[in-house]
């Protein structure tokens, strides 16, 4: 697989400096990648000893050299990622292995003073529309002195989407962050490090997908960091697309902050890569914030995928509602981390928390851990896990009916899916995406899936 | 239920009642642990060399091991060498019977409600009573030999049925366990051992009242309980201690070996010293309970936590063979700055293993309550079925309630469920109380009393009525 004989650190160590060399660096940034790269080597790869990667091992990651991706060639760039891209939604960035390739993009549309564009274009000029942004919120909420692939993104700090809406401004179309990998065939394992800032401000209103994918048979690190911050009353609509390849490796991180009666959704959809882990870790810092984080996530084969959410309720009269749900067919292994912080003062919270795992195989495995630390009185917090299978009874039920074992199951499993799905709020976005779950659910092909276990685990927690 | 005038005095002027000391001659060694005072702890108990060469090699182990800092409480480091690790009240060699036991010894268990004179004791509940590191008396023993049940101090099943303390003793919970396991393991002084042969259902409750008494002292007793095939018991443990500002280490062991078809009820009302108000003293209690239960067999336990200032315990069970039961009850208070750590393991091993976990914990004052639990279900466990509800009740703004479970599952055909929820007590329920004429005080105790009813209603009837009032008594103070 690798074909240099470099070793990971010292791959990463050279990719670093190679940034600090060349990239733009207004202000405090030279010196911010310093500290992040100094984090970086203080905190190494995780290992599965640190509770947060316990049942994650990235080992196939760390023991990689991964290089900087290059920058892909204009007209190619187009064509990569035109089947990732979804189709209806408004203004559109594509990353091209992690630089930002305006003939794929599209910018047109925006309402006045809506900032939108391209990071290394905020740090290299002054002038650009997002530069204010940029200055004042960049790193500001995606700490680096948290995990260690955090500080390595901000180490490497280079290019990535910024997203301003001013104050009062509604964003009508969803705007889209498109960032695809093409890894050379067989030639080094290719690294990206791709950041996002989205600033809404007081009464702003966006609706912002951000997709993940990438081709070849190469493999590939996506580690991403998105920081969103969210002004009093604004209103940010957040969906994201990890469709990475079956060789490719996708870390991210998302670090939200929440202005008073702001209101946060997420739904992170979770369809390919081999090790995707996504982590989401929202702080509700004024009254009245309503906060969704859903996810849903399909794996097969020996794929890993681990969803980790803290939500922190840091004020009164805040509310939380998450949902994730996961398939795993084949040896697949799935963890789900879910964390709900209630501060001393932060009453009448209403926190709900529900992870749902359906496991189709013998072989598959999951690993659930909800947490909930609670330091308020006047709180109402629940969590409820649930891990089963397809119920023998709905089974039969279908099969009654006349349906063939394989599409009865395939019904069923949609169903289980679709739950999810159905709480996406742009008609385009959740069709696109059923379409693409449909592709991908086991059995799509009819019939020819494996029974394995029975009975159904469906009570809700 | 606490509705009575008196109730309301005793609930609103009590502490903790159990806090006297006794003034007995002790026959203590000095504070400090090494090879040595293994050696001297084995040859006061008389101990044969394969015990003592146990101990030892869980003490070399121990000494590679560093204490545990993944829990949720915070303590100063606790300094071992600054423990006695053997306390015994000074008494002849041997006790021929319960007469002989120091009067002062008696009337502490008495003042405790534990009468040790048979005659005068509740029917039906066979006590072994365990005064800082030694037995002192065990009741009944004489009834339970008739059916081949066999139950008896620690120290005498060693010297007695050393081929069956041999054969157990540490196959639950081996001595490189843990931390505090592998110390209790080498320096463990006294504890009770209980032996229900093949198909017999032990006609009493089997129960065991922990006292620590010296000051200095830590106690470290180690229970080992066997029901032989289709045996049946049930086993009742209770502990207090006297009110002293310096922490006192608690670091007991309980194993429990449930053979096929055989049943286990273990029962505990946790009363230790809490410390006061602002955290002064206080046992902490660390301790390590696990249970196997082989095929058909079944194992429950069911906790009242309400003293000790930190508690870290998480009663387990393997269950290893197949149609095997694992059940967990349990009541945690934390009031004042009191800490609780504590929760389950279910290890699903064979077929169609079923366990059920209900937690309660209440948190008030200053108190912090962690439920922290872990439902594996390995491969072979086909047809696993897991249970598991823990909820939290937070009175006053300054305590937190915190949940920690772990849920991992291997295979299909099993189902496993958790859910938590975290709630105040309804000011709309204590304003329907008030308004029928109960005091916010008993309104209150009447709400967590509800709260907790489906862990109270496992536990054998006389304990069940101790474990409503000391709620009561944990929770004084705590309106405001």
């Amino acid at each position: 697989m690798p074909v240099t004989d470099v070793a990971p650190l010292d791959a990463l160590t050279d990719a670093c400096e190679a940034v600090r060399r060349t990239a733009p660096s207004p202000g405090g940034i030279a010196d911010l990648r310093r500290r992040a790269f100094e984090r970086f080597a203080a905190l190494g790869i995780p290992t599965t000893r640190l509770e947060r990667w316990r049942f994650t091992n990235i080992a196939p990651i760390a023991n990689t050299a991964f290089t900087l991706a290059a920058p892909a060639d204009r007209a190619a760039a187009r064509v990569d990622a035109a089947p990732h891209a979804l189709t209806g939604a408004g203004a559109r960035l594509t990353f091209i292995n992690g630089r930002y390739v305006a003939g794929a993009s599209d910018l047109a549309g925006l309402p006045d003073g809506v900032a939108v564009g391209s990071l290394a274009a905020a740090l290299e000029s002054e002038a650009a529309p997002a530069r204010p942004a940029v200055d004042t919120h960049l790193a500001a909420e995606a700490a680096i002195d948290g995990e260690a692939f955090t500080a390595l993104n901000t180490a490497l700090l280079q290019d990535g989407a910024v997203v301003h809406v001013p104050a009062n401004t509604v964003v009508e179309q969803p705007i889209q962050l498109l960032f695809v990998t093409t890894p050379p065939d067989g030639g080094a394992p290719v690294m990206t490090h791709p950041r996002v800032l989205i600033v809404a401000g007081e009464n702003a209103q966006v609706r912002l997908v951000e997709s993940y994918g990438g081709g070849g048979e190469s493999p590939y690190l996506t580690n991403a960091v998105t920081e969103v911050v969210a002004g009093p009353a604004a209103v940010v609509d957040h969906y994201k697309v990890v469709r990475e390849s079956l060789a490719g490796y996708h870390i991210a991180a998302m670090h939200l902050r929440l202005a008073r009666a702001a209101s946060f959704s997420s739904h992170a959809v979770t369809l390919g890569g081999a090790i995707v882990r996504n982590d989401a870790d929202a702080t509700l810092d004024g009254e009245g914030v309503d906060c969704t984080l859903n996810g849903l996530y399909l794996a097969n084969g020996r794929r890993l995928i681990d969803n980790h959410t803290t939500i922190r309720h840091a004020s009164p009269h805040c509310s939380s509602h998450e949902l994730y749900k996961g398939i795993l067919d084949d040896e697949a292994r799935a963890v789900f981390n879910g964390k709900i912080v209630v501060a001393i003062d932060a009453q009448k919270t209403d926190a709900k928390q529900t992870n749902k795992a359906l496991l189709l195989s013998e072989d598959a495995q999951i690993n659930t851990k909800p947490e909930l630390e609670i330091f308020a009185d006047d709180v109402k917090c629940t969590h409820g896990a649930t891990v089963g299978q397809l119920d023998e009874d709905a089974l039969f039920y279908l099969r009654a009916r006349g349906l063939a074992e394989g599409q009865a199951r395939s019904v069923l499993i949609h169903a289980f899916a679709s739950d999810l799905l159905n709480r996406i709020a742009v008609d385009s976005i959740r069709a696109q995406l059923d379409d693409l779950l449909l592709r991908q659910l086991p059995g799509a092909g009819g019939g020819s899936f494996e029974v394995g276990g029975d009975g159904l685990d469906e009570q809700s927690g | 239920m606490a509705t009575e005038t008196e109730n309301i005095e005793q609930l609103t002027s009590q502490d903790y009642k159990y806090g006297f000391v006794t003034d007995v001659e002790e026959d203590k060694i000095a504070p400090g642990l090494n090879e040595d005072i293994i050696r001297l702890i084995s040859s006061k108990k008389q101990e044969p060399e394969w015990l003592l060469e146990w101990r030892l090699k869980a003490f070399r182990f121990w000494q590679t091991m560093t204490p545990p800092e993944w829990h949720n409480v915070s303590f100063p480091p606790v300094d071992f060498q600054d423990i006695i690790y053997y306390s015994a009240p000074k008494q002849k060699p041997k006790l021929n019977s319960l007469d002989e036991v120091d009067p002062e010894i008696k009337a502490t268990f008495d003042k405790l409600g534990i009468p040790l004179e048979e005659q005068k004791r509740m029917a039906g509940v066979a006590v072994d009573a365990v005064f800082d590191s030694v037995s002192v008396g065990t009741t009944f023993q004489a009834k339970l030999a008739e059916l081949g049940i066999i139950f008896c101090s620690f120290s005498e099943a060693v010297r007695d049925h050393p081929e069956l303390v041999r054969r157990y003793l540490g196959s639950v919970v081996p001595s490189s366990d843990n931390f505090y396991a592998a110390l209790n393991s080498a320096v463990f002084s006294d504890g009770s051992f209980a032996y229900i042969p093949k198909g017999v259902r032990c006609p009493m409750e089997l129960s065991t009242y922990f006292r620590i008494n010296a000051a200095q002292t830590g106690q470290f007793e180690r229970t080992l309980l066997v029901a032989d095939e289709g045996a049946t018991v049930s086993y009742l443990e209770g502990c207090t201690a006297p009110m002293r500002d310096e922490n006192q280490l608690h670091a007991a062991v309980v194993e429990l070996v449930a053979l096929d078809d055989a049943t286990i009820k273990y029962s505990t009302v946790q009363n230790w010293y809490p410390g006061d108000k602002d955290g002064k003293g206080g046992i902490y209690n660390f301790v390590t309970k696990r249970g196997t239960a082989f095929t058909n067999a079944k194992i429950t336990w069911t906790q009242v936590e309400t003293g000790s200032a930190i508690t870290w315990k998480y009663p387990s069970c393997i269950l290893q063979g197949d149609n095997s039961v694992g059940e967990f009850y349990s009541v945690a208070v934390t009031n004042n700055r009191q800490q609780a750590d504590t929760g389950t393991k279910m290890l699903h091993l064979g077929r169609n293993t079923r366990s059920t976990i209900v937690s309660k914990g209440i948190s008030a004052g200053k108190g912090q309550n962690t439920y922290r639990g872990l439902v594996r279900i390995g491969k072979k466990a086909k047809g696993a079925r897991n249970f598991s509800q823990c909820d939290s009740l937070l009175i006053g703004d300054k305590c937190g309630a915190h949940t920690f479970p772990y849920l991992e599952v291997r295979n299909t055909s099993s189902r496993v469920e958790h859910e938590a929820s975290t709630a105040k007590i309804d000011e709309d329920q204590i304003f329907y109380c008030r308004q029928r004429g109960l005091s916010t005080e008993d309104a209150i105790n009447m709400i967590v009393n509800g709260f907790c009813k489906e862990v109270f209603r496992e536990l054998p009837m006389e304990f069940a009525v101790e474990a409503q009032k000391l709620l009561g008594i944990s929770l004084e103070g705590s309106v405001g």
